[in-house]
């Protein structure tokens, strides 16, 4: 049978191994040539109680014949590994969709563990779902019983069954997840064993028992042409910060303390010394962005990672860096806030923090990926602005974008922007702040260059000179030529997409609320609504048409997982009274509710 | 090397020198001038890092490459820089609260590590920028601007404090005894990985006869126990001996001098460095100056540069290509 698109959701304890389950049919999906985006979600909690709603984990996965634009609404498929992943997913199932279940796991013991007072299996309530009730545990264990296992070991192997049949529902090949499964256990034979008879076993299942009447079909999608992967956002920020150096001719310095959900991107860079990149898990938050600093100004490219409550701790050194006109780059992956709030959540609530989260006039350059592979364009843009203009660039990633995944079209090296920088050289009388006229930009002047040594500090510091100065005619004339440095920094034009040029509604998003935006709009069009849509990457300085777009339509509106802060922003600096629509639930926007809103925006 | 030998006056640099009349900066301001030259670095080679506080005015004065940073956090970008330019001589210029209080956990991680860097921490025990509360070194009971009944904290001593992070290379100097002060830097820039000397360093204003008894001639010969290695441990009264599997002070007078012990700044024991410490409390009647440990250790900043070029000697230097197509991929006609 043939489909056009699948939303499933993988969930069960965090323990049952759904992420790992979720990224393998993804990378399978990915090789057929379907277009995908994917949704993570899993508590903060490394292993929370078994069997609880709260310790659920899961995986979404959305992919289609066209172009995906999000993880989807409402999953089609559910697979619930027990009767906790079933209670935490059911409302968010559309009616009908397909559920199958571990039977073997809805005990009396685990159902009254969530408050099932009977068993949903057999008490009708299901009624409106197609319910596929499969001993996975059971299956799993019976198909290991050769091996050499015990029944604890056998059983873990139940992820593996469970993909197994969803990859024959679907036609996915399973070439892949083979060869994955013999690198990860390579040095566990029975361990590999194990899980590639489990995930033959599910395949085998689907399609020999009669439970599975239909399998699907979804063909591959309509993509330009090229070479592609599966990225997610971390992965890719972590490439283009690779790219960004070596286009640069720059050492890469990371220096970073662990925090969620940013650490992926310490992890992957870890692995790539051989491109000469250093990274430096310090101390602290502090210790990471000064390390970062340290580097920059001995003339590497200084790079800190880190979320939230990390940048709240960082914020002195940004101003330092402010203040030597170094270039730096931090990578805030926002997670939900205040203090510790959901680490394992997204949000977009620190644009505030990253705008004005400083002591004194101190301005700094704001950027945010839309999309999970955007996260490689983006780091290797805040490296062109970092060191063109010697300032602190602050990139807005978050946890959707950072965890969740979309084909990649690879780039052609040869296609990314030159990004050499010199260096101050040798030179009679030098100034360390002496400007370049059209950027503003002082001089990078390292240590190691003879003749051009020189003092630098937080204390205020003398035009051209960079001496110590407490001239009141001079703090003002520096903390206006910052101002006027990042005010200045070219950015790109912001693109209006406006099919029918009649739109009296523009939707300006930024960061990851493209994708459910973008999704939105596409449905609203379909339907015959005429709605502008543009999105910004660009938060510090703005993309210098924006004020003519947004008087250009007569309504704007913004949505954000915040309370209103990019709304705040454009109506200080363009009275423009923006609408806001906002949510911070955690979770990224639905296509649904954003489309809900634009019509009553259109309509109301 | 220098192509010409350089001198004092090429490392002084043009900033009018703005520390109070008196203030013991003066006096390691010019030993560090003085000694720089004998290094034969390049001054353009030479970096000081420093925080916030009187003595991190230091790098604006010498005329090298010089940061001054902001408070506790000088060691963190000492750490950046030392780590991706190896090829560079750092030095952290710090105080008493900017590395102890403030920057406590920066010091002791740089430490541990022993990322190439020579710290050097003025103790003055005040507050001296912030004019004069007490600071993390200072005596406990001691009445200052912000404790006008005695101050409850209990001192750090920065040496066991030192010590107890794994340092490899820790010493202790006095402002003003130049000669000293010298052969300790001269050791401690030899050293490989890093050093920490804290200076007795005077504040004529806040805190001024703070270390009188090491200063003033009449009793610094008998407060002096001077550590060298291979010599007996001893001032002019008081010499160390081993007692009860620790040390312990003894008066030269009822001693033999052949019970003193011979200081060995190698051993590889922390425990001894540490107890050759705690022989001096915070009224300073007898203090031992000199190297109290420096041992052997792999730098930190050696061995990151090591992995990387043994990961590129094994693997050949990343190929942005292939790192970009590497994984599962596919083509789309």
């Amino acid at each position: 049978m043939s489909l056009d698109q699948v939303t499933i959701r993988f969930a069960g304890d965090s323990g049952d191994g759904m992420q790992l389950t979720g990224d393998r049919f993804t990378m399978d999906t990915a090789s057929l040539g379907n277009d995908l985006s994917t949704l993570p979600n899993f508590p903060a909690e490394i292993r929370a109680p078994q069997g609880t709603v709260h310790g659920i984990s899961s995986f979404q996965l959305h992919f289609a014949d066209h172009h995906v634009q999000t993880p989807g609404d409402a999953p089609d498929v559910l697979v619930a590994m027990n009767p906790a992943a079933l209670k935490a997913n059911i409302k968010e199932l559309k009616r009908g969709a397909t559920i199958i279940v571990d039977k073997d796991e809805f005990t009396t013991r685990n159902l009254s563990k969530v408050g099932y007072a009977t068993n949903p299996l057999e008490d009708g309530s299901l009624e409106s779902y197609k319910i596929h009730a499969v001993g996975l545990t059971s299956l799993t264990v019976a198909a290991l019983s050769e091996l050499s296992l015990t029944r604890k070991e056998a059983e873990r192997s139940k992820n593996m069954f469970a993909l197994g049949l969803l990859t024959w529902m679907y036609h996915r090949p399973t070439e892949s997840t083979e060869n994955f499964l013999k690198a990860k256990f390579a040095t566990k034979p029975e361990i590999l064993a194990a899980n590639l008879l489990a995930y033959k076993t599910g395949w085998n299942y689907g399609e020999t028992t009669e439970d599975f009447a239909v399998s699907y079909d979804i063909g591959k999608a309509k993509m330009p042409a090229g070479k592609y992967r599966n990225i997610s956002g971390n992965t890719a920020m972590a490439y283009g910060l690779i790219a960004a150096s070596q286009r640069s001719g720059l050492q890469l310095f990371l220096g970073s303390y662990p925090i969620t959900p940013a650490s992926d991107i310490l992890h992957e860079l870890s692995k790539h010394k051989k491109f000469g990149v250093i990274t430096f898990q310090a101390e602290d938050e502090i210790a990471a962005v000064g390390s970062a600093l340290g580097a920059s100004y001995g003339g590497a490219l200084g790079i800190t990672t880190t979320s939230g409550p990390g940048v709240a701790l960082k914020s002195e050194m940004i101003g330092l860096g402010v203040m030597l006109e170094l270039p730096l780059i931090i990578i805030d992956v926002q997670r939900g806030g205040p203090s510790t709030g959901l680490p394992t959540k997204t949000e977009q609530a620190d644009l505030l923090q990253v705008m004005f989260g400083r002591n004194g006039e101190s301005p700094a350059v704001v950027l945010a990926p839309s999309h999970a592979s955007d996260c490689f364009a983006i780091a290797i843009e805040a490296a062109r602005i970092a060191t063109t203009y010697r300032v602190p660039v602050f990139i807005l990633s978050d946890g959707y974008i950072a965890n969740g995944s979309e084909p990649w079209m690879i780039p052609d090296i040869d296609s990314l922007p030159d990004l050499h920088v010199e260096f101050a050289k040798t030179q009679e009388n030098f100034m360390p702040y002496l400007r370049e006229p059209k950027t503003l930009a002082r001089p990078w002047a390292i240590p190691g260059t003879k003749g051009i040594e020189h003092r630098i500090g937080g204390l205020e510091k003398a035009d051209k000179t960079g001496e110590i100065s407490y001239d009141p005619a001079n703090h003002d004339f520096m903390v206006r030529t910052r101002a006027a440095k990042v005010a200045g920094i070219e950015v790109a034009d912001l693109e209006i997409d406006d099919p029918s040029g009649e739109a009296e509604l523009l939707v300006l998003g930024w960061g990851s609320t493209y994708g459910p935006i973008a999704s939105a709009i596409e449905v609203l069009r379909a339907s015959g609504e005429k709605v502008a849509q543009t999105h910004l990457r660009h938060l510090n300085p703005f993309p210098k048409n924006l004020g003519e777009i947004l008087q250009k339509y007569p309504k704007v509106m913004v949505p954000e997982m915040n309370l209103g802060q990019l709304a705040m922003l454009l109506r200080s600096q363009f009275l423009k009274d923006v609408i806001s629509l906002n949510q911070v639930r955690g979770l990224p926007f639905t296509t649904a509710e954003i489309a809900d809103s634009i019509k009553a925006v259109l309509h109301g | 090397m220098a192509d010409i030998a350089l001198t004092k006056k090429d490392f002084t640099s043009e900033q009018e020198v703005k520390w109070c009349p008196g203030c013991g900066d003066y006096s390691i301001l010019s030993t560090m001038q003085i000694f720089l030259p004998e290094l034969g670095i390049p001054r353009e080679n030479i970096v000081f890092v420093s925080g916030i506080g009187c003595s991190s005015r230091f790098p604006y004065y010498l005329e090298t490459f010089g940061m001054h940073s902001i408070h506790g956090r000088a060691p963190t970008i000492a750490t950046g820089l030392a780590i991706s330019r190896p090829d560079l001589s750092v030095f952290v210029i710090t105080g008493d609260g900017d590395s102890l209080s403030i920057g406590g956990n920066h010091l002791i991680h740089a430490l541990r590590r022993n990322i190439e860097l020579k710290i050097l921490l003025f103790n003055n025990r005040i507050y001296g920028l912030t004019k004069g509360q007490y600071s993390p070194t200072s005596e406990q009971g001691k009445i200052t601007k912000s404790t006008p009944a005695g101050s409850l904290d209990s001192p750090f001593n920065p040496i066991s404090l030192a010590l107890g992070a794994e340092a490899s290379f820790v010493a202790r100097s006095v402002d003003s005894d130049r000669k000293h002060l010298t052969e300790v830097l001269r050791a401690a820039t030899a050293h490989k990985g890093s050093a920490l000397i804290e200076i007795y360093q005077n504040c004529p204003i806040f805190n001024d006869g703070a270390f009188d008894s090491v200063k003033d001639p009449s009793t610094k010969g008998a407060a002096l126990l001077q550590m060298v290695h291979g010599q007996a441990i001893k001032s002019e009264t008081h010499g160390v001996i081993r007692e009860n599997g620790s040390l312990k002070l003894v008066e030269l007078v009822n001693t033999n001098e052949a019970d003193l012990i011979i200081h060995d700044a190698h051993n590889p024991d922390p425990s001894y460095a540490f107890a050759l410490s705690r022989l001096s409390a915070s009224e300073l009647d007898h203090v031992p100056v000199g190297i109290f440990r420096d041992v052997a250790r792999a730098s930190y900043s050696a061995q990151v540069n090591t992995q990387i070029s043994d990961i590129i000697a094994k693997d050949g230097a990343g190929d942005l290509h292939k790192l970009l197509n590497s994984g599962d991929t596919w083509t789309v006609e």
